[in-house]
């Protein structure tokens, strides 16, 4: 432990200004504060700090993902094994997905960290921690048949236009996972929606998602409810089960680091719109008429409220605001889904819009601050 | 009673270290020293030089911009050195003391002719006036401004802070007389906040001509910036004073005694200090005075003049400041610790924040010291800062204004209501490791250049 101190002390200056490799500072920050906590002292303000960092707060959001990542990659087994008819051995699955995520994790992490690393050395700053979450999240929402050139120009796009230009974490607008789905969504349809993206290794195979099966009406849908919550349905990788997202919430909601009341005002929103939707269903058998709780359990709405909407910087900041905004993610999302035929998530489009409108629905919030304050000075 | 006033945001540091009530040194002054620095915004003229002999009361320096504020030795003696840094910026006035009792004697005001102008007069003559601070802005009170009202703290929930039912147990009849002559100078009236959990057991509460209020809840529920906020809080265009209890014990004493006394008790804590407990001092004393109560084994140390969160450190070579009463010392933080922001555990270390187990412990002590814990990040989490500031005010859109430098939006987000110290939580908690209060100083600095 010691000599890997040492050897850092003994490297250190190669890298500091004035060394051969004084370029690099940013990654050789970057792997010494991996390695140890710094030894800076408090200069200004405050004597003491509190043990907390992002680098912990990261890691928390990361192990909460792990459930959601685990299963995902026995899903993509099972799927396979399902679709191949392979009669695969339960380890055999695990192995089968492991092999098919782990080029698209090479892929995100490799290209993400490769440009964070490059634009912290530009600007001189440390490199953030922020897209060891992003390239977690990023292959657990796409399908995993995504060709990794693909996934390349995504995790490009959402790194420098979603995160980069706007000045590194914490200054974007849009969630960068989900700007990386948006643009393989736009950029290439047919890769990652329809019915045949979903299932890996079987060529042709359509494995439709519960949603694609909805849109027709419930009659359509040929997945148990308890297979849509444990998930073992076809889908993007993270997002299929239910419990195992649940699992990731209740750490999220424990830590205080995922906002509760965001997770809860989506759900509502989810489930106000689809009463809503089936209040006006014309027929018994068609989108609007399908359950308004089984939104919940489809597709990418639950992955989306608890680990997409939840995001502290694109989320709404105010805590008043985050109820509006997550309530509108669920709304949107629902109407979406249902009055869409073209393509039947509306998780991601709901959520970016709302990234988008955040800061107006801040705004609106701290104006009314600003004038209750005004009030006050009023009365007294 | 009146209402009481339940704080719930806020958070107490639970940090070693505490003062026991028992004095374990009475300190002869030496050298003492006056520093300009401890006011804000002061442009300070000197009135004497190296070798001058003075008395206690005798002024030192004075304000550049209202001369009338005089700034006056606590000690007789000699001047020692007069110590400038960059720029012949004046850092220390640093006197002597023969420890003669030499004191000059001020004519103070009593009955009929204590009102308002004289009781404004004495002060500024004896030096007392720079104990009393205006809001908004934290800098000394403008003698010609008549404040909406007075503000007085008689909770102290800073960590370590000195318990004020103690430094002050034999002070009931100078705090008195200082809340009395205090209550000329408003027509808002003295406020004195107290602590609503246990002042019955107190005497503060017994105190004629004031206002009470009571406070509960965790830190900053003692600060007086957040109780102004909940009893009348300032918005553009008003003035309120508020003065530290301890110091209200020193306008009394000049009442009184017609002397310049600023003797005190003040508390040395913290998880560097041998033996946490009470100092008999004056002003300005230095900390090498009382460096037997400092523990040297841990390498290096930090001393502060003041609390953990706002405290100014001076060093074993600095002085005591004017508006403190505790001393708090703490290991430096240099030191790498492998993979700490990983480890499960590290149950040694203190969070606030459930990501650690420190919540499962809530009666636990720690030996904190200076590490900060990680790098400097931008703002990412969002509702860390609101959950420390008991004010209906939104913390980070006031630094982010502060940071654009935006007047307008600094005074609709309540730049007026805080100073550094009512932030100071803000600033421990922050996972990104922003330097809140050094945003809110610019700030404030901003404000007076700008509306001056």
């Amino acid at each position: 432990m010691s000599k890997l101190r040492k050897l850092t002390d003994k490297i250190k200056p190669t890298f500091s200004k004035g060394g051969k490799l004084s370029f690099l500072h940013s990654t050789f920050e970057a792997f010494e504060s991996f390695l140890f906590v710094p030894d800076t002292v408090t200069k200004k303000g405050v004597h003491v700090r509190d043990s907390v960092d992002l680098k912990r707060v990261m890691t928390v959001v990361m192990i909460a993902l792990v459930p959601s990542l685990l299963f995902g990659i026995y899903n993509i087994g099972y799927q396979h094994n399902l679709a191949a008819n392979a009669g695969m051995e339960f380890w055999e699955m695990v192995w089968f997905g492991f092999l098919k995520i782990l080029p698209l994790y090479l892929v995100s992490y490799i290209v993400g960290l490769g440009i964070e690393f490059a634009s912290a050395q530009l600007r001189g700053h440390e490199v953030n921690e922020g897209y060891l979450v992003t390239g977690l999240i990023i292959p657990l929402i796409i399908p995993v048949t995504t060709p990794l050139w693909m996934l390349t120009l995504a995790v490009a796009f959402a790194v420098i236009i979603g995160k980069e230009i706007f000045g590194g974490t914490g200054m974007n607008v849009w969630n960068p996972a989900l700007l990386a789905r948006a643009f393989l969504f736009f950029a290439y349809p047919s890769h990652i929606s329809g019915d045949e993206v979903w299932v890996a290794g079987v060529d042709g195979f359509s494995g439709a998602t519960p949603l694609a099966q909805t849109s027709e009406g419930l009659s359509s849908l040929h997945y148990s409810v308890s297979d849509m919550f444990f998930g073992f349905i076809p889908g993007s990788v993270g997002e299929t089960s239910t419990l195992a997202i649940l699992l990731g919430a209740a750490i999220l909601i424990y830590t205080g680091i995922g906002s509760w009341k965001i997770m809860l005002s989506t759900v509502a929103g989810g489930l106000v719109m689809g009463l809503i939707a089936n209040l006006a269903a014309p027929s018994a058998d068609c989108a609007m008429a399908i359950p308004a709780w089984y939104h919940l359990i489809m597709g990418g709405f639950a992955f989306g409220a608890v680990f997409m909407a939840t995001d502290p910087v694109t989320s709404a900041q105010t805590e008043s605001g985050k109820w509006i905004y997550g309530f509108l993610i669920g709304v949107l999302a629902v109407i979406i889904r249902i009055f869409n035929p073209g393509y039947p998530e509306g998780m991601m489009l709901a959520i970016l819009l709302m990234n988008t409108f955040a800061p107006l629905i801040d705004h609106i919030v701290v104006g009314r601050n600003i004038k209750r304050r005004l009030k006050r000075a009023k009365t007294v | 009673m009146s209402e009481q006033i339940i704080l719930k945001k806020g958070l107490d540091l639970p940090v070693k270290g505490a003062a026991l009530r028992k004095i374990s040194m009475t300190v002869v002054p030496d050298i003492v020293a006056l520093k300009p620095t401890d006011f804000r915004n002061l442009i300070p003229r000197m009135l004497i030089k190296e070798g001058d002999v003075v008395k206690a009361g005798t002024p030192v320096f004075a304000d550049k911009k209202n001369p009338d504020i005089l700034f006056t030795s606590p000690v007789s003696g000699t001047v020692d050195a007069i110590v400038r840094g960059e720029k012949r910026k004046l850092l220390e006035v640093r006197i002597k003391s023969d420890n003669s009792g030499a004191a000059v004697k001020f004519n103070v005001p009593t009955g009929f002719f204590l009102d308002r102008e004289n009781v404004i007069k004495a002060l500024l003559e004896s030096g007392l006036w720079p104990c009393i601070k205006q809001r908004p802005y934290g800098t000394i009170a403008d003698p010609s401004v008549t404040p909406k009202a007075i503000f007085i703290s008689a909770m102290a929930t800073a960590p370590l802070a000195a318990e004020l039912e103690y430094v002050l147990e034999e002070e009931f009849e100078a705090l008195q007389t200082g809340l009395t002559v205090l209550g000329k100078l408003t027509e808002g009236g003295v406020h004195l906040s107290l602590n609503a959990r246990n002042y019955i057991s107190g005497n503060f509460h017994k105190f004629e001509g004031v206002i009470c209020h009571y406070f509960s809840g965790p830190h900053p529920a003692g600060n007086v910036g957040v109780q102004i906020n909940h009893i009348s809080p300032i918005s553009k265009g008003e003035t309120v004073w508020t003065v530290d209890l301890f110091l209200v014990a020193a306008i009394g004493k000049l009442f009184l005694k017609c002397l310049y006394d600023t003797s005190r008790i003040i508390a040395v804590a913290g998880p560097a200090v041998v033996n946490p407990s009470y100092v008999r001092c004056c002003a300005g004393i230095a900390m090498e005075q009382i460096s037997d109560l400092f523990n040297f084994a841990h390498g290096n140390i930090r001393i502060i003049s003041g609390d953990l969160l706002s405290g100014k450190t001076v060093g074993r070579e600095g002085f005591l400041g004017f508006y403190d009463n505790l001393v708090t010392a703490l290991p430096e933080g240099d030191y790498h610790e492998m993979f700490g922001w990983a480890k499960p555990f590290r149950l040694k270390k203190f969070s606030s924040s459930r990501t650690y187990f420190s919540r499962l412990t809530p009666r636990k002590k720690y030996n904190m010291d200076t590490n900060t814990n990680g790098g400097e990040r931008a703002f990412v989490l969002s509702d860390v800062y609101g959950k420390v500031l008991p004010m209906d005010i939104y913390p980070v859109y006031l630094f982010k204004a502060i940071l654009a430098g935006n007047i307008d939006k600094m005074e609709n987000f309540g730049i007026y209501e805080i100073i550094e110290e009512d932030v100071a939580l803000c600033e421990f908690v922050c996972p990104s490791k922003i330097e809140i209060q050094s945003i809110v100083s610019e700030g404030i600095e901003l404000m007076i250049k700008e509306m001056s």
